[in-house]
C-alpha cells in the first residue's frame, strides 16, 4: 500500500527518531512509504490558543498536500485528532474547504489505527527487551477511541516486559500551551503523572504522541530519573538484528 | 415597548459572583500550595468517580440516556421563549406569581421586596446556585434581612464567612476540625463543649436548623427542573432540609434560571435517572420535593417563582455556545476534571468551577470579563465523556478561547509562527536556527518569559542533529 506520511511539525523539528520510525516500520511490512514536502504543521496549537484565523491557511495547505493521497498516516493522535474534529470547522464558511478537509479526515490515522484497522496486523514482528509502560494520551483515547490498539501491538513485540500504569487515563498536564499559560496547574499534573510511571519500576515510558512525551520526558530527566521516553513508533521499528 | 438593541445583555459587573479578584493561573498557584486542599480534593473526587462509575456501569441504556438528556435540552433551548410562557400560564393558573428578572441587580431587588411585604426579617434557603450566582444573600443582609443557609456543607461555607468550592459538595475544602471552630465561633447557641466527632458536628446542625425552620416564615429556594407542560418545580437534594424548607414556611419565593426548564412531565423519566448516578453516584437521590403553584392548608400559601436571565440570553444567542446551558449542576465534570482536582473550585473565582464553570461564566459574564477561564483546561476531554447531557465542553473552551482579546505579543508570535508554517522554505530555516540551539542551549533551562513556566520544571529536548526532512531528503 502506498502512505503518505504527515510527520507532523514536531516530530520533523524536535522528535525525527518517531517520524522515521514510522517509515522504516511501514516499509519493513511491505508498504511504500511517501513524505509530502509541502507539509508543515496541521495547525491545532493556533486552533486551540484561540487563533484559527491564523491556522485557516495551515488547514488549507494540509488540505490541499494530502489531498492526493488514499491513505494518510501520522505517529500523532493529538494531530489526527485535529485534523479529524477541529479542520472542517476552521474552515467555517467556506463550505468546499470544509468538505474536503472533511474527505481528508477521513483518510488520516493514527499509526495504532492504520496498523490495526487498516493494515490488519497485530505482531509487527518487533523486539524490544526493556520494562516499558505505556500511556495512553488524551486525544489518542478521547478523541480518537484508539482503545487498547497501541498495547495489543506492545504485547506482540518480543522481549518487551508490559507494565500497566497507574490511573493510566489521567492527563499528563501538557495541553499544548497550556503547559505555558497554566504552568503550575501543568506540573502538579505532571508530577502525578511521573509519580504514577516511577511507581510501575519501567525503564521507559512509551506513548503514540510526540509532545506529551516530550513534557512527560522533559520532567522525568529534569529530576533525572533515569526513565526514558519513547515513542511507540520507535518501539514498534525496532527489531533483533 | 421593547426596541431591539443587538446582542442581549451579559450578567452586570458588581453584583454576584461570576468574576474572580485574579486571574486562573494567579489563583490555582496559591491553590496547588495548599496541602489539606489537595488531599481533600483528592480523596473526594477520586471517591466519587468509583462511586459514580460503578452506578453507571449498572444501567445498559446510559448512552441512550445521555443522548435523550442532550435531546430534550437542545429542543428546550430551541424553543425556550414559547416553552418559558407556558410555564408562566401554568405556574399561574396554579396560583403562584411569576416575576421576570433580566439580571442579576433585577431578581435581587425581585426577592428582597418580596421578603419586606412579608415584614419577615429571616428566611431559610435551599441550597441554591442561582441565589448565589446573583449574590442574593449580600443583598438580603444590605436590606436588613437575615438568610440561613440550610444544606449542611452550604451552612458551613456561610458561617465560615467563605465561598462554596464545589457545585455539589460546597465545603469540600474543609476537614472536620475547622468546621468544629467554624461552628464554635459562629452558630448561634452552641455547646462549647463541641468535639470534631461527625456525628456530634451534624447533631449541632441539626439542632440549629431544626430551630430554624420552626420560627422562619419565608423560604428562598432555586430549582433543579420547571415543567412547561404543567408548571412544576422540582428540587432533589439528600439530606431533607430542603424538603423543610419548601413546606413548613408561609411564603416560597424560588429564584431559577430561565435554562432549568424542561418541556413536559414524562421528560423528568430521563433527567432523574441521570442527574444522581452521574452526581452523587446513587441510583436515585434521596428527597425528591415537586410543587405546583400553592395547594389550600397545605404548604406555603403564596408561591413566587424567579425567572432569571442575566447573560442567559446572550448565551443562547450563540450557536455553539449554547450547550453550557444544557448543563443540570450535576458536578461530574468537577469530579473528573485534572485541573480541578488539583485546584480546588476557589480558583475559577466563580460560583460556577471546574470544566463547566470554564465555559459557562466567561458566557455569562462576556469572555473579556473572564479571559482566563477558557484556558484553565489541558482539553483532555474527561469532562465530555463524563456529562450526563453531553455537553462538548473542550470544543467550548476552543471557541470560546477564539473570542478571548489575546495579548499583542502572544498575538504576533502566533502570527509570525503561522507565516513560517505556511512557507515550507522558511519553515525549513527555522527549524534549522532551532537547531542551533544545540550549541546555545542547556536543555532549555531558564526560557524568557513567558516560557519560563516550561523550563522551570521540565526540560526541553536537546534538538537532533538532523531534522526528519533533512534525513528524507539525503535517503
Amino acid at each position: 500500500m502506498r502512505i503518505a506520511l504527515f510527520a507532523t511539525c514536531l516530530a520533523d523539528t524536535m522528535f525525527p527518531a518517531a517520524a522515521k520510525a514510522t517509515v522504516l516500520l511501514l516499509e519493513r511490512l511491505g508498504h511504500e512509504v511517501v513524505f509530502p514536502t509541502e507539509q508543515t504543521c496541521c495547525g491545532q496549537m493556533h486552533i486551540n490558543t484561540g487563533y484559527q484565523k491564523d491556522a485557516l491557511p495551515l488547514v488549507r495547505r494540509h488540505v490541499r498536500t494530502f489531498e492526493p493521497y488514499d491513505v494518510i498516516v501520522a505517529p500523532s493522535g493529538s494531530c489526527v485528532g485535529s485534523v479529524r474534529h477541529q479542520h472542517a470547522m476552521v474552515a467555517g464558511d467556506d463550505t468546499r474547504l470544509a468538505a474536503r478537509a472533511t474527505a481528508v479526515a477521513a483518510r488520516t490515522y493514527e499509526l495504532s489505527e492504520l496498523l490495526i484497522d487498516v493494515l490488519a496486523v497485530e505482531d509487527v514482528g518487533a523486539y524490544f527487551p526493556h520494562r516499558v509502560t505505556y500511556h495512553p494520551t488524551c486525544h489518542s483515547l478521547r478523541v480518537l477511541r484508539v482503545g487498547d490498539k497501541p498495547l495489543r501491538l506492545l504485547r506482540n513485540v518480543r522481549g518487551l516486559d508490559l507494565v500497566e500504569l497507574p490511573a493510566a487515563e489521567q492527563c499528563c498536564g501538557f495541553g499544548g500551551t497550556f503547559s505555558v499559560k497554566n504552568a503550575d496547574t501543568s506540573t502538579a499534573m505532571l508530577a502525578d503523572k511521573m509519580r504514577h510511571v516511577l511507581d510501575t519500576g519501567a525503564d521507559v515510558c512509551t506513548a503514540g504522541d510526540a509532545s506529551c512525551l516530550m513534557h512527560i520526558g522533559g520532567g522525568l530527566s529534569r529530576l533525572r530519573t533515569g526513565v526514558r521516553t519513547v515513542h511507540l513508533a520507535e518501539i514498534l521499528a525496532a527489531t533483533e538484528a | 415597548m421593547n426596541t431591539f438593541l443587538g446582542m442581549p445583555a451579559r450578567a452586570p459587573r458588581g453584583v454576584g459572583h461570576l468574576r474572580g479578584d485574579q486571574p486562573f493561573p494567579v489563583a490555582a498557584r496559591e491553590a496547588l500550595a495548599n496541602a489539606q486542599l489537595r488531599r481533600n480534593l483528592q480523596h473526594a473526587t477520586t471517591t466519587i468517580r468509583e462511586k459514580s462509575g460503578r452506578v453507571i456501569a449498572e444501567l445498559p441504556d446510559w448512552q441512550e440516556l445521555r443522548a435523550a438528556g442532550s435531546a430534550l435540552k437542545a429542543y428546550t433551548m430551541a424553543n425556550l421563549p414559547a416553552l418559558l410562557e407556558q410555564l408562566e400560564e401554568r405556574v399561574t393558573a396554579a396560583g403562584g406569581v411569576v416575576h421576570w428578572a433580566a439580571d442579576a441587580n433585577e431578581a435581587n431587588r425581585i426577592v428582597t421586596d418580596l421578603v419586606r411585604q412579608t415584614g419577615e426579617r429571616r428566611v431559610i434557603k435551599v441550597k441554591s446556585m442561582a441565589t448565589q450566582e446573583i449574590g442574593l444573600n449580600e443583598a438580603l443582609e444590605a436590606a436588613g434581612i437575615t438568610p440561613v443557609e440550610t444544606d449542611l456543607a452550604e451552612l458551613i461555607v456561610q458561617l465560615g464567612n467563605d465561598k462554596p468550592s464545589h457545585i455539589l459538595v460546597p465545603a469540600i475544602h474543609r476537614n472536620r476540625s475547622e468546621i468544629r471552630e467554624i461552628f464554635l465561633k459562629a452558630m448561634p447557641g452552641v455547646d462549647p463543649a463541641l468535639t470534631d466527632d461527625p456525628p456530634e458536628l451534624a447533631g449541632a446542625a441539626r439542632r440549629y436548623l431544626r430551630e430554624t425552620f420552626l420560627s422562619t416564615r419565608v423560604a428562598v429556594s432555586g430549582a433543579n427542573f420547571a415543567i412547561a407542560e404543567t408548571g412544576t418545580l422540582a428540587v432533589v437534594e439528600s439530606e431533607g432540609n430542603g424538603r423543610m424548607c419548601l413546606t413548613l414556611p408561609e411564603t416560597l419565593i424560588t429564584v431559577m434560571g430561565i435554562e432549568k426548564l424542561v418541556p413536559a412531565w414524562s421528560d423528568l423519566e430521563v433527567f432523574l435517572q441521570l442527574l444522581p448516578r452521574a452526581s452523587t453516584g446513587e441510583r436515585m437521590n434521596p428527597y425528591t420535593s415537586m410543587w405546583h403553584g400553592v395547594t389550600p392548608g397545605d404548604g406555603p400559601q403564596s408561591f413566587h417563582l424567579v425567572l432569571l436571565d442575566n447573560g442567559r440570553s446572550a448565551v443562547l444567542a450563540d450557536e455553539m455556545g449554547r450547550q453550557a446551558l444544557h448543563c443540570i449542576r450535576c458536578s461530574a465534570c468537577l469530579n473528573v476534571c485534572p485541573v480541578y482536582e488539583r485546584t480546588g473550585g476557589h480558583a475559577y473565582g466563580s460560583v460556577y468551577p471546574g470544566p463547566i464553570g470554564a465555559v459557562l461564566s466567561p458566557q455569562l459574564t462576556g469572555v473579556a470579563d473572564n479571559p482566563t477561564l477558557p484556558y484553565a483546561s489541558s482539553l483532555c476531554g474527561a469532562c465530555f465523556d463524563a456529562c450526563p447531557v453531553k455537553i462538548d465542553i473542550p470544543s467550548i473552551l476552543v471557541h470560546l478561547r477564539n473570542q478571548v482579546p489575546h495579548p499583542r505579543t502572544e498575538a504576533a508570535v502566533m502570527a509570525a509562527a503561522a507565516y513560517t508554517m505556511d512557507r515550507p522554505k522558511l519553515y525549513a530555516s527555522a527549524q534549522r536556527a532551532a537547531k542551533l540551539a544545540r550549541i546555545a542551549g542547556r536543555r532549555g533551562r531558564g526560557l524568557p518569559p513567558p516560557l519560563n513556566g516550561w523550563s522551570a520544571s521540565r526540560d526541553l529536548p536537546m534538538p537532533p542533529k538532523e531534522t526528519f526532512r533533512d534525513w528524507w531528503r539525503g535517503r
